[in-house]
This record gives structure tokens, C-alpha cells and sequence, in this order.
């Protein structure tokens, strides 16, 4: 009897062995994981990352995109001449697009687009991308002429952002909890709190794209629950993972591809630069030659990430690097203190918004002050509420720490009402020359320049560039590591057969 | 009795009325705006107030509290800065995960506390009570997150029995229920150490009294004493502490519901107090003090069923 039950739980075993060994169906959905929700699924209305993450690429195009280095490719425009004058930018539009919903795309698409950017009552996070333009013309249905008032150097840049996707006017709306827009995903369902899907557009113009027949995003905030995810096999991939110190163990771990990639994200000890003592370039000197920035990036980071000099990433086109120009050296930051009459020191606060690695990064900072004699008051200041009111609303604040995550965002040195209260004519000229220019390497030359001028001036703190850890099932294809721009491009990811 | 219960239902609406008023003015009081945080490092003057006025942020208070309160009784409870949708259903979409939760956290707590409890008084001083104490003790001890880190550990990275964490929607009611299961265990085991400790001392406070010494005299068996008798009598603190708990279970779940990636009113609340949507928190404080008063209204009447004598107070 008891032979008998034990042989058929054998020959049940090995049917159920025999069953497993066939070949499974090659699989064809993916889950990400990240770390934030976004709020809405509009990128052209407000400005949180998560948005751009989930929507641009995915579900809505422009007309010109980015390629995995940076580089400015056509998308929904084919090609483009710009007149002698840099004032006249003629696009081909791309036949044969519709939107999710059918509407068919074209150059009344990109009129009703931008001008919907640019309008007064506009709340487009980038809405001086669109300043410069005059009007928009539609000689036909598959060109669009764009005439600007001046000139702008980085315009077909900016139209690769997800601020400027284009829209069908039918659903500006209700894009934000019902995306319509081109891509190469729809919309699917939303279950807010917990993930968004999206599935396959059989129509989209691109034949043969995407691989995937679905894809979902699952928003895990916490540490700890975004390893275990992926540990769980819940998950099959985290592009931007949030831990660094979790980071290496997942290095050891075969059933994953570990990358860091590069970011666009500079980590910025911002200061009130309309506030004494801080309103001495002398002062701004001293502190950072009292930073360490390896000492950050290394207890705060885990060893990953870049030091940068002043405030561009090493990817943007034109990047000098300038980490030589005020070396960590506390000996002379004490003697540039004495220099400007403060050789007993001084005491400033640090509104530090609560984020894990904006804490830790605070915490070494105060540490490397205090052996020059600046006392560094530690104020916490919720993130993202309390910390936008204090120090971009009211500039309450002396000293705080944030991640600028827009690339070639130099200008807002030169925006008289942005946080650092920097004021300096020599670079407001050079940036507003730079941003007309559409010759490439004089531009590169320009910001180059505008560099220099903030690694000597240090209106902010220039500490590091944020790596992008990524992880993600060693069989995933097709993802990018770098992140020229805020975006998880699931466009061209496939399974390895 | 009709006027006992007319009488606690106005004051019931007096309350509700109050804490409407108190949770609008301290959440106002607030720094930071919706706006601001929707646009980010990118914000500007101008599109700040363009978007204040699209989000109807730039009227005064009292015109914004007329508006909750008018359409809180016409069912619309206006639409949430954040995410856009109604508020309704946005709470509607969170209660279907953390009622369930609080639910089933509420059952096996029960199950669990009351069973051990009554064990623990009727073998008191000997070995089930010292067991049961200790379970007790270890449960008080350790936080309701703490041991639903424990359990992702064991049972998700190690085991793979269970995900770890996240919630699949009810269209798959058994993937569902899998997903709230130990979550649940997490946020019950403490609420059923205070309940293993309540009710012991209530059963053997009524063990001593005179009409179970009577029953006991009639010659009833040792079980009919303590069941009809003992633990009936001493269910009126047990029910006042599981009526706490069941409104603890749903407004205090915010760190279980974070373990495991839940989204329930709990994150609910957390994530529209950090981006400052200030529409959905409204709707979600009044909806935690609203179930705070009414458990307390309903636990009140539950005395009046369970001890004929306060009826008459």
C-alpha cells in the first residue's frame, strides 16, 4: 500500500517534471519597477519626473527625439531645414502616424501643439522652451514652418523633450488620466497607488516595433520593498534604482544584469547667494575647497557616481571638466575665510529635504565645515512640500542640497527669480548668446565659458553627477543604461530567446 | 432607549460638524501649495499662479470650505490636484484594499487573542497561561512593519510562496486575498497580543464574581461556566477594545501598507499629505474621523445590547 502511493506520487513528479522541461512560450511582457508614481500621465501639463518616465517614448512622441547618447534624431518629423537666419525651421512631418484614438497626425497636430505650449495661461514646466516662437505656419498637411521672433540654438533640442510632445486636440482634456497620444504603447489601465500598463499599438507607424506586447510600470517607493521586489521575481527590472548600498549584492547575483549608467542629474549644494556671508565669492570659494566631494559620493553614494566642477553633466555636449579649479583643501579654504574676515568661522543652515541620500550627503557636508569653522545647522525640510515653499518659493534658506535632473539646464543662473539669487551680467550675456547660437561647437565654446564663470564664482556647490544604477533580468534586452534625458524607453526592449 | 440613541446621534452629527471645521483649518494652515509641488524645480511665478487658478487654489477659505461641504451632501467631492480624478472614487479604489485588510487583520486577530485569552484564564497559572502570556508579550513587543519585514524574508525572497508586496485588483479575488494575506498576519499579531492580554484579565475578573461562583454551585460543567457565563460577561471590554482596533486597523496601516507596497487609504493619505493635495487629505481625515466616531457611536450601542444594566442609565 504504502509502495503503491509512493510510485504514484513518483510517476505524478515526473509528469509534472516532464511538463516543466517543455519549452515555455517565449515571454513578451515586462514589469519595471520605480521608485516614484507619477501624477498624471501629461508631461506637457506639469513637471514631476515620474511623468516624463513613464509617458515619453512610451506613449507620446515628438518631433524630434534622443537617441541613447544625447544626440538629436528625427522622430515625428522626418527631416527639417533651418533658414541662414536661424529664425525659419521648416519640418516633414512623418505620413501615416494616427494617434491611439485614430486621429490622423499632422501639421495642424504640431500647430494646435505648440501653440497650446506657449499660450498665457499655459502651465508647461518649460513653457520658455516655446518663448522664442512668432507663429506657425501649415502650407500643407505634412509640413509645419515654424518662424521664431530670435534665434534659438538648442530649439530642435527642446522639441525632443516631453514637454513638447504633441497632442491630439481632442484629448488635451483628459490626457492626464487618459493618454492619447503616438507611440509605440497605449494606454491600458491605471491602478493608481500600485502600477500603470500599458499594451502593444498594433498600428504604430514603425512596423516591426514594439517586441513587447505589454508593459508595466509598478511604483515602489521604499528601499527595501524595491529589492525584495526584485529578489521575489515580482519585478523583472529596476532602471533607476534608489540604494546604492543594495546595489553590489545585486552585482553578485547572476539572474541580473547590473549597469550604471550615466545621468544628466547634477547634485548641487545650492546657496542663497543674496545672503551674507554668502554673497562673498570668497566665502563660496572656501566652502568648496572644504568639500570633499569623493567623501560624498562615496559615503553617501557607495562609491557611485562622478564629481563635477560646475554645473553641467560629463554627458551634455560641450561639458569642460573644471573638479581642478577649488580641489578639496581645507588648509586654503581656512585662509580665503581669513581673507574675507571670517577667520573665527560662521554659522549658516542647511534646509535639507528628506530624501536618504540628500540626509547622508548633508551630514558629510557639516562634518567637512565644521574643520574650517563653518557651522552647518541642519534644518530638515520635507520633501517635496515644505522644501519648494522655503527655498523656491519664499528663499528661505542659506544653504540646501537638491538634483537638478534637466540636462543643459545652465540658464537658470540666469533666471533672476530661480533659487540661487545668483546675479552676474557677464554670464546672463553669455548664456542668452549661447541659447541663440545654432552653431553647435560655438555654442559648445559659450557654455563652456558659462562654466568656467560658475566653477570660479560657485553660486551652488558642485558636488556630483548621479550615476543611473540600473538592474534588470540578465535576459532583458533592449533597455537604455544612460539617461540622456529623464525617460524608461521601453520602445526597443525584447526578451533573449 | 429610542431617545438614549436619538440623543448620541446628534451629538454624533454635532462631532462630525466639528472635526469637519478643524480638519480644513489645521490642513490649510499647512506651508506649501499643490501648484508649486506639481511644477517642481521647474516652477515659475507665472505658471504657478496659472496653475493655483486651474486647481482653484486662489479663492479665499471659506468659499473653498462652502464648496467641500456642499458637494460632500451632492456626492462630489471634488477632483484631486495630483492624480485629476474624482476623490470619490480615488478613496472608493484604496478602501476596497485596506477594508478588506483591516477585516481580515481585525478576524484572525480575534480568532487569535480571544481563543489564547480564554485559554490563558482558564489554565491560569499553569502551562497554556505562561504560553500564552509570552506570545502575548513577544507580539506587544515587536511593531506591526517589523514583522512584515520578518515575512517578505521568509516568505517572498526565500521561500517565493507569497510576492513581496503590490496588489493584483480584485478581478482576480484569490490572487487578491493571497496578496492581503500576510499583511494582514503583520497587523494582526500585535492587536491579538493586547487582545490575549484583555481578555484574560477580563475572564478572570469575571470569574470572580458571584453569579459564576452561583453557576458553578448549580453543578454547570466547567466549560458551560466559563463560555456562557465568564466570557460572556467579559465581552464588553473586548468589544470596546476591538472596536479601537478596527479603526487603529484602517487609519494606522500606513506602515504595513508601505512594507508591502499596498495601495490602501493609509499611502493614500501619506502621499497626498506630501504632495500637499490637499482636496483628497480633507476627504480622507474626515473619513478617518468620521470612522473613529462612528465605531465609538456603534460600540455604544453595543454596551447597551451586552449589559442590560447601563439601558437603564
Amino acid at each position: 500500500m504504502i509502495t503503491n502511493r509512493i510510485g504514484r506520487g513518483l510517476a505524478l513528479a515526473a509528469v509534472a517534471l516532464l511538463c516543466g522541461a517543455s519549452p515555455a512560450p517565449a515571454k513578451d511582457t515586462l514589469t519595471l519597477g520605480m521608485a516614484v508614481e507619477p501624477t498624471g500621465l501629461d508631461p506637457t501639463i506639469s513637471a514631476p519626473v515620474a511623468i516624463r518616465e513613464v509617458t515619453w517614448g512610451n506613449l507620446y512622441e515628438g518631433l524630434t527625439t534622443l537617441d541613447k547618447d544625447g544626440r538629436i534624431q528625427p522622430l515625428l518629423a522626418t527631416s527639417w531645414t533651418v533658414s541662414p537666419d536661424g529664425l525659419t525651421y521648416t519640418f516633414k512631418l512623418r505620413p501615416g502616424v494616427r494617434f491611439h484614438n485614430g486621429t490622423p497626425f499632422d501639421s495642424s497636430i504640431v500647430k494646435f501643439s505648440l501653440d497650446r505650449a506657449r499660450a498665457p495661461d499655459s502651465t508647461n514646466a518649460q513653457k520658455q522652451f516655446f518663448a522664442p516662437i512668432g507663429s506657425i505656419e501649415t502650407p500643407d498637411p505634412m509640413t509645419a514652418v515654424i518662424r521664431l521672433k530670435q534665434q534659438a540654438g538648442l530649439f530642435l533640442y527642446h522639441l525632443a523633450w516631453g514637454d513638447a510632445v504633441m497632442l491630439d486636440p481632442k484629448t488635451v482634456g483628459t490626457n492626464k488620466t487618459d493618454p492619447i497620444g503616438t507611440g509605440p504603447f497605449k494606454f491600458k489601465a491605471w491602478q493608481r497607488g500600485d502600477r500603470v500598463e500599458l499594451a502593444r499599438n498594433d498600428d504604430y507607424w514603425d512596423k516591426g516595433v514594439p517586441k513587447l506586447a505589454a508593459v508595466t510600470f509598478r511604483f515602489i517607493g521604499d528601499a527595501q520593498a524595491q529589492a525584495a521586489a526584485l529578489r521575489a521575481g515580482d519585478i523583472d527590472g529596476f532602471p533607476n534604482f534608489t540604494a546604492p548600498e543594495l546595489f553590489g549584492e545585486f552585482q553578485k547575483d547572476a539572474r541580473f544584469a547590473t549597469v550604471v549608467g550615466a545621468t544628466p542629474r547634477k547634485l548641487v549644494a545650492g546657496l542663497n547667494n543674496s545672503k551674507p556671508p554668502l554673497d562673498d565669492a570668497r566665502v563660496r570659494r572656501a566652502m568648496m575647497q572644504a568639500i570633499d566631494r569623493k567623501a560624498i559620493i562615496d559615503g553617501a553614494f557607495s562609491g557611485y557616481g562622478t564629481p563635477i566642477g560646475s554645473h553641467f553633466a560629463p554627458t551634455d555636449p560641450g561639458y569642460v571638466d573644471l573638479t581642478g579649479v577649488l580641489p578639496y583643501d581645507p588648509a586654503k579654504a581656512r585662509q580665503l575665510l581669513a581673507e574675507a574676515g571670517h577667520g573665527d568661522g560662521f554659522t549658516v543652515t542647511m534646509k535639507c529635504p528628506q530624501m536618504s541620500y540628500t540626509t547622508r550627503s548633508c551630514e558629510i557636508m557639516q562634518a567637512m565645515l565644521s574643520e574650517v569653522g563653518i557651522t552647518l545647522n541642519i534644518v530638515p525640510s520635507e520633501f517635496p512640500a515644505k522644501w519648494i515653499d522655503e527655498v523656491f518659493v519664499k528663499y528661505d534658506y542659506d544653504v540646501t542640497i537638491i538634483d537638478h535632473a534637466e540636462p543643459m539646464d545652465i540658464d537658470i543662473y540666469a533666471r533672476p527669480a530661480y533659487y540661487f539669487r545668483y546675479r552676474n551680467a557677464a554670464f546672463d550675456d553669455l548664456v542668452a548668446k549661447a541659447d541663440k547660437l545654432a552653431d553647435e561647437a560655438g555654442r559648445s565654446k559659450l557654455y563652456g565659458e558659462a562654466q568656467k564663470i560658475l566653477a570660479d564664482e560657485v553660486p551652488a556647490l558642485y558636488l556630483m553627477d548621479l550615476p543611473r544604477l540600473n538592474i534588470w533580468d540578465a535576459k532583458l534586452q533592449g533597455l537604455w543604461p544612460n539617461e540622456p534625458i529623464s525617460q524608461m524607453y521601453v520602445r526597443d526592449a525584447s526578451w533573449a530567446q | 432607549m429610542g431617545r438614549t440613541i436619538l440623543r448620541r446621534l446628534g451629538s454624533f452629527a454635532l462631532t462630525l460638524f466639528v472635526a469637519s471645521l478643524l480638519v480644513f483649518a489645521v490642513l490649510d494652515l499647512l506651508p506649501g501649495n499643490a501648484a508649486a509641488i506639481l511644477l517642481g524645480t521647474a516652477a515659475r511665478p507665472d505658471t504657478i499662479a496659472a496653475l493655483e487658478q486651474q486647481l482653484g487654489l486662489d479663492q479665499p477659505g471659506y468659499v473653498r470650505y462652502l464648496a467641500w461641504i456642499v458637494g460632500a451632501f451632492t456626492g462630489d467631492l471634488g477632483r484631486s490636484a495630483t492624480y485629476g480624478v474624482p476623490v470619490g472614487g480615488l478613496i472608493a479604489e484604496r478602501l476596497a484594499v485596506t477594508l478588506p485588510l483591516a477585516a481580515l487583520a481585525l478576524a484572525i486577530a480575534v480568532a487569535l487573542g480571544v481563543g489564547l485569552g480564554v485559554a490563558a484564564a482558564a489554565g491560569q497559572g499553569r502551562a497554556p497561561d505562561r504560553i500564552a502570556s509570552g506570545l502575548a508579550q513577544v507580539g506587544i513587543a515587536v511593531p506591526d512593519f517589523w514583522f512584515g519585514i520578518l515575512f517578505i524574508l521568509l516568505f517572498s525572497t526565500t521561500l517565493h510562496w507569497f510576492s513581496a508586496g503590490g496588489f493584483p485588483s480584485w478581478s482576480d479575488p484569490a490572487a487578491a486575498m493571497k496578496a492581503l494575506l500576510l499583511p494582514a498576519l503583520a497587523l494582526a499579531l500585535p492587536q491579538a497580543a493586547v487582545l490575549t492580554r484583555v481578555t484574560r484579565s477580563a475572564v478572570l475578573e469575571v470569574a470572580g464574581e458571584d453569579f459564576v461562583r452561583t453557576a458553578r454551585a448549580k453543578g454547570l460543567s466547567a466549560r458551560r461556566v466559563l463560555w456562557r457565563h465568564a466570557v460572556r460577561n467579559a465581552l464588553v471590554p473586548i468589544v470596546t477594545i476591538v472596536g479601537l482596533q478596527f479603526s487603529f486597523l484602517v487609519a494606522g496601516a500606513v506602515l504595513v501598507e508601505n512594507v508591502f507596497n499596498l495601495p490602501g487609504i493609509g499611502r493614500l493619505a501619506y502621499q497626498s499629505l506630501a504632495q500637499r493635495d490637499l482636496i483628497v487629505i480633507r476627504n480622507v481625515a474626515m473619513l478617518f474621523a468620521g470612522l473613529v466616531i462612528t465605531v465609538n457611536f456603534l460600540v455604544d450601542l453595543a454596551y447597551l445590547w451586552l449589559d442590560p444594566r447601563l439601558r437603564r442609565a
